[in-house]
């Protein structure tokens, strides 16, 4: 099946493998596929975030942006402009390196674990065998930046919104991996192609594990809203009582990254959901299963963006959860009952009651 | 290695932050300073001062006209409620007795003020605990309140509409049926508030149990209001000591015996339903009467101590009057409710977590031009 995608990227690679030598084009084919994907990333955080504002708009009787272009679609284009050109000013007293370095830290976590996940059939930068575990490994990086910008911020508002970071990361990852790790036994694989292949004929993985699938996604929901620091879990950057929280001492530009890499990771929580649960960028019930030149991607955002307004729901109706309260959800409730529901899975397919 | 060697070289301490005077929960310019350990505070220390403008002294300078203009600036949520103080003070130094049109029109617009109040604060302590909808939705209800206001007397948060001897004009022709149309409205949305957020399971966790003060504690600090009534001490002066129209009409004092931020919450939600329900009472049937007993240009207080109290959205809020009997009052004292609330605040923060404190303060419901005059 050839499809549009793919005869580009071919047309594009057989073409800079014929001007230049094998590494050379090697090289220049990496960085092409690493700006695009640099590309696509700050348009979709850029879209996220009016998307917030249009959603939170909604929720509370507001209009939101809607002045700079038409539905203030270029609200947030406005804002980053305003945010680059701003002066990145650092505070006295502070840890300068780890200052700078920390934002970083933050953004490429995010960045590169967009790197794996198969938007449609062909499109996807690189299909490794370990997928998921990459994925998982990759996305932690970002509290390190969180952690170094809240330590290296010599203020002890940051200090604290980065200390309950660290806590609140640690803990709910645990519940984040073992759900995944309840797919996974589902699926049979760790690679993401693999997992949507096993979907094609069984039927999404939330369906073919019913009861055992159903109780790991909401656990995943709950443990991926946590992940990316937003509410009800932000008590990183409670502003009603630490005021910004780790990123109180940033501006411009590095906050930016940090802003940014809220919503890649929500976007990245969001994608694994669809892959591992909802079958990607398969379509419901086939129906453009036949249609070569369907664009299979579309599948894939539409699903993401769901629980993205899932997730934005939470955020705007839910109060936020105070920090011991936060850790008594996660190691006495959703960490036993994760277990359970692991040990439920290898039984349910141990005996074949999977659909 | 032994336990020993683990508590010497594992060493915390406790650290000093600084909350406020700019910081989001403060609600103003309140400096509280909090002596931290991890997430546990052990010591609260509210500083006042830095929104003093000497209103008791400014007070001394001016008519008793006047006074009433400085009184919005103190508790300026309620400050229809604040100015109905000095003018019953006034009016209790001058033996005028008001017609009952006044005293009706004074008690409905009073509630009113409350409701207003306090539809800003439930948005306030949804935000502070993390849930940002609450704001608006309240935000929605008070504008229509805030309206009936301006349609009256001109002014959206610093009213001056009443004055010594009654009210400085008539209401509005359309007073009557907007008011009407309001209550309408808000019956049927504070439900909707409650289905927001009182039975949120977060909620409920982050408040029920938070913040206790003993019925005991209350009585001893001062505190008054709706932080008094969720301790179960019956503080209302609209019942103990009435004055407008509170005597004519019937309506429940809130009271809840837990002590806790939850029950300070559940206060203020009923006083939204008996607030409704003596507008309900008195809407119908405002009578006829004079609008202003006549005063002179220049009041002069007879020689002596007025002193009297009401009950304004926050508590109970004296005048104290000294008068010598010329043109501008001798000494004049405000007993705010907010500055023996917050005096509370040390008592029943220690040993508790940041969020706890932010939650007690929200249920507390703090004005801070209230509280540093």
């Amino acid at each position: 099946m050839m499809n549009i995608p793919l005869n580009i990227v071919s047309t594009v690679h057989d073409w800079l493998f014929s001007i230049m030598p094998e590494g050379v084009a090697t090289v220049t084919e990496w960085i092409i596929v690493a700006a695009l994907y640099l590309a696509l990333f700050a348009v979709i955080g850029l879209y996220l975030v009016l998307l917030e504002r249009k959603v939170a708009a909604w929720f509370q009787l507001r209009l939101g942006p809607n002045r700079v272009g038409p539905w203030g679609i270029f609200q947030t284009i406005a804002d980053a402009l305003k945010l680059v050109s701003k002066e990145i000013y650092n505070p006295a007293r502070v840890d300068g390196f780890l200052f700078k370095i920390a934002p970083y830290f933050v953004i490429v976590g995010a960045l590169i674990s967009m790197s794996v996940f198969p938007f449609s059939k062909q499109f996807q930068a690189f299909d490794i065998n370990i997928g998921i575990f990459f994925l998982f490994s990759v996305s932690s990086i970002g509290v390190i930046g969180i952690l170094l910008g809240g330590w290296a911020s010599n203020n002890k508002f940051a200090l604290i919104g980065a200390m309950r970071s660290g806590l609140q990361t640690i803990s709910y990852e645990l519940s984040v991996g073992l759900s995944l790790l309840t797919m996974v036994l589902l699926a049979g694989s760790l690679q993401l192609s693999e997992i949507i292949e096993v979907q094609r004929t069984g039927g999404w993985l939330i369906l073919q594990g019913h009861i055992p699938a159903i109780i790991a996604f909401m656990i995943f929901m709950i443990a991926g809203t946590a992940e990316t620091n937003r509410a009800p879990f932000d008590l990183v950057e409670a502003e009603s009582e630490l005021g910004a929280g780790f990123h109180t001492e940033y501006s411009g530009m590095q906050f930016a990254y940090f802003f940014l890499a809220e919503f890649i990771n929500m976007f990245i929580i969001s994608s694994i959901a669809v892959v591992l649960f909802f079958g990607g960028w398969l379509s419901p019930f086939g129906i453009t299963e036949g249609i070569t030149w369907f664009p299979e991607f579309l599948w894939f955002f539409i699903k993401v963006l769901i629980i993205i307004f899932l997730m934005m729901w939470f955020r705007w109706t839910f109060p936020r959860l105070r920090v011991d309260q936060l850790l008594t959800l996660e190691w006495k409730y959703l960490l036993p009952l994760n277990l359970v529901n692991l040990v439920i899975m290898a039984v349910v397919i141990w005996l074949n009651w999977t659909f | 290695m032994t336990d020993q060697k683990v508590k010497t070289k594992m060493k915390t301490e406790e650290y000093f932050v600084n909350m406020g005077p700019q910081h989001p929960a403060a609600h103003g310019v309140l400096r509280l300073l909090l002596t931290i350990d991890g997430e546990i505070i052990k010591n609260v220390e509210p500083d006042l001062g830095y929104i003093h403008r000497s209103i008791e002294k400014m007070c001394e300078r001016d008519s008793y006209q006047q006074i009433v203009h400085l009184t919005d600036r103190m508790d300026y949520l309620s400050s229809h409620i604040n100015n109905e103080a000095v003018c019953l003070t006034v009016e209790k130094g001058l033996e005028i007795e008001v017609s009952d049109r006044v005293k009706v029109i004074r008690t409905i617009i009073g509630e009113l003020t409350r409701l207003a109040s306090h539809q800003l604060w439930w948005g306030v302590m949804g935000m502070d605990l993390g849930a940002l909808t609450t704001y608006f939705y309240a935000f929605r209800d008070r504008e229509l309140i805030n309206d009936i206001f301006e349609e009256t007397c001109g002014a959206r948060l610093t009213m001056n509409y009443f004055v010594p001897g009654g009210l400085m004009y008539d209401i509005h022709p359309n007073f009557v049926k907007r008011t009407k149309e309001f209550i309408a409205h808000f019956k049927t949305k504070l439900p909707e508030y409650d289905r927001l957020l009182t039975g949120n399971v977060i909620f409920e966790k982050r408040t029920k149990g938070v913040g206790m003060l003993t019925k005991e504690d209350a009585i001893a600090f001062g505190a008054t209001g709706p932080v008094a009534r969720g301790s179960g001490f019956a503080s209302d002066i609209r019942k103990k000591d009435p004055y407008s129209a509170y005597d004519k009409v019937d309506f429940k004092e809130a009271l809840f015996t837990e002590g806790d931020s939850y029950a300070r919450y559940k206060v203020r939600i009923m006083e939204m339903w008996e607030s409704m329900s003596i507008i309900d009472q008195l809407i119908d049937n405002i009578p006829e009467g004079n609008i202003k007993e006549p005063t002179k240009a220049v009041i002069k207080l007879p020689k002596g101590e007025f002193y009297q109290r009401v009950e304004t959205a926050r508590g109970e809020l004296g005048v104290y009057i000294n008068s010598t009997g010329t043109k501008n009052p001798y000494r004049v004292k405000f007993r705010s409710p907010g500055f023996s609330n917050l005096s509370v605040l040390n008592h029943i923060s220690k040993g508790v977590k940041i969020a706890d404190l932010v939650a007690t303060m929200a249920s507390f419901d703090f004005v801070i031009p209230d509280i540093d005059r």
